[in-house]
């Protein structure tokens, strides 16, 4: 059933960011702290799980897979009711960190990929969850 | 006759959100194959169409909320509000496997962390040249850098103002259309011709779009390795970034 997916992906959301919520409380943050990435994690333990016991159908993976195709939609749909109007006001410093950044993190891949040059494994990704239209 | 229209369109204003999206989405696709022939991919563009939509919401209704402040669009705004868009990004995590996230060894692990941290100090840094001096924003900026999801999830979660968000989105932005432009030049001089690599390439950039289309645009074949380590990497930053980054900042720019 769709719904199943849907619905554990509901409770992975809710816990996580229950979870997120009281991390905050506990350090004193007035913040989510992590809630989403806790969320995620439990997701793919517990999909990963129930894959494993056999209890994941392809039609649950569905209600699951539907939402992450949302996603870019989604993110479309936050982009455009941001303070862009006020943001401009600052447009070097989106320019400088975003090229900053991205040298940055182009000069550390081959400096990572000494560490440890171990043989190239096959890698999969988790069966019950064909990666598609993740763009 | 158009006010039935406009009745119609705000009553059900998410299924509006929905169409005027998906009406976006398909003209970015268009303009990606037609005028960039597919090397600045699609979502890049119609994140990109998203803000510039925002930003013509923000002169006509002169409000803080984008397009959403505009009546027949307002229910861009609950698509794209926070339920929604939470509920999707934890969604974006099905696909990847903790375990062959293990298997493929320390130095994805290390990609991961130096990638979220370095573009987080990166973005931080230069908020601070520009200015910034209150943990939230920089954190926020810092956090944009991450990817464009980090820094509005980061942003809601520690209360930055809404002009700081998007900027972060901006960088993060910037970040996601320059991996896509940049990759296929860089792939030789940085070693991107395996599998290994591509999963190091991946969880260092971390932005899905821009690692997608920097690597379909390099070698197909390289896609999904690269695309799963950068899935780890949205919710590495999402855990790393409200939390203990923006702790870190916190030390170095206490609150007055």
């Amino acid at each position: 059933m769709i719904i199943y997916g849907v619905a554990l992906l509901a409770l992975c959301c809710l816990a996580g960011l229950i979870i997120g919520e009281g991390l905050g409380l506990l350090l004193g943050v007035k913040a989510n702290v992590g809630g989403v990435g806790f969320a995620m994690l439990l997701l793919i333990f517990l999909t990963g799980w129930l894959y494993r016991n056999g209890r994941f159908k392809p039609l649950s993976s569905g209600g699951i897979a539907f939402w992450s195709g949302m996603y870019l939609p989604i993110v479309v749909a936050m982009a455009a009711q941001q303070n862009v109007v006020g943001a401009l006001k600052g447009g070097p410093l989106a320019i400088i960190a975003g090229v900053s950044g991205v040298a940055l993190s182009f000069a550390l891949v081959p400096v990572i990929a000494r560490i440890g040059r171990a043989k190239t494994r096959e890698i999969k990704p988790a069966p019950h969850a064909v990666l598609e239209d993740r763009k | 006759m158009i006010d039935l229209f406009r009745d119609v369109l705000i009553k059900n204003g998410l299924l509006t959100g929905f169409a005027v999206v998906g009406g976006l989405t398909w003209f970015s696709y268009l303009i990606s194959d037609r005028l960039t022939r597919g090397r600045v991919h699609g979502s890049a563009i119609a994140v990109l169409a998203g803000l510039v939509l925002a930003y013509i919401g923000g002169v006509f209704a002169e409000g803080k909320n984008g397009i959403a402040d505009v009546p027949i669009f307002a229910g861009i705004g609950l698509m794209g509000g926070a339920m929604l868009r939470d509920f999707a990004i934890v969604a974006t995590a099905f696909g990847a496997s903790f375990e062959d996230l293990k298997k493929s060894g320390l130095p994805v692990v290390v990609s991961l962390f130096a990638g979220v941290i370095g573009s987080f100090l990166c973005g931080a840094i230069t908020a601070v040249a520009f200015g910034y001096t209150d943990a939230i924003s920089i954190a926020t900026l810092g956090a944009g850098t991450v990817t464009y999801i980090v820094g509005p999830v980061t942003g809601a979660a520690l209360g930055a103002s809404s002009d700081v968000i998007a900027l972060s989105i901006a960088a993060g932005l910037i970040k996601a259309i320059l991996v896509m432009i940049a990759t296929p030049m860089v792939a030789k001089q940085i070693g991107l011709d395996n599998p290994r690599s591509a999963m190091i390439f991946g969880g260092a950039m971390g932005t899905n779009s821009g690692v997608a289309a920097g690597l379909a645009a390099t070698d197909p074949k390289l896609v999904p390795y690269g695309v799963m380590a950068a899935t780890f990497y949205t919710g590495l930053g999402c855990l790393l970034a409200p939390s203990v980054l923006y702790l870190a900042t916190r030390l170095v720019f206490p609150p007055i």
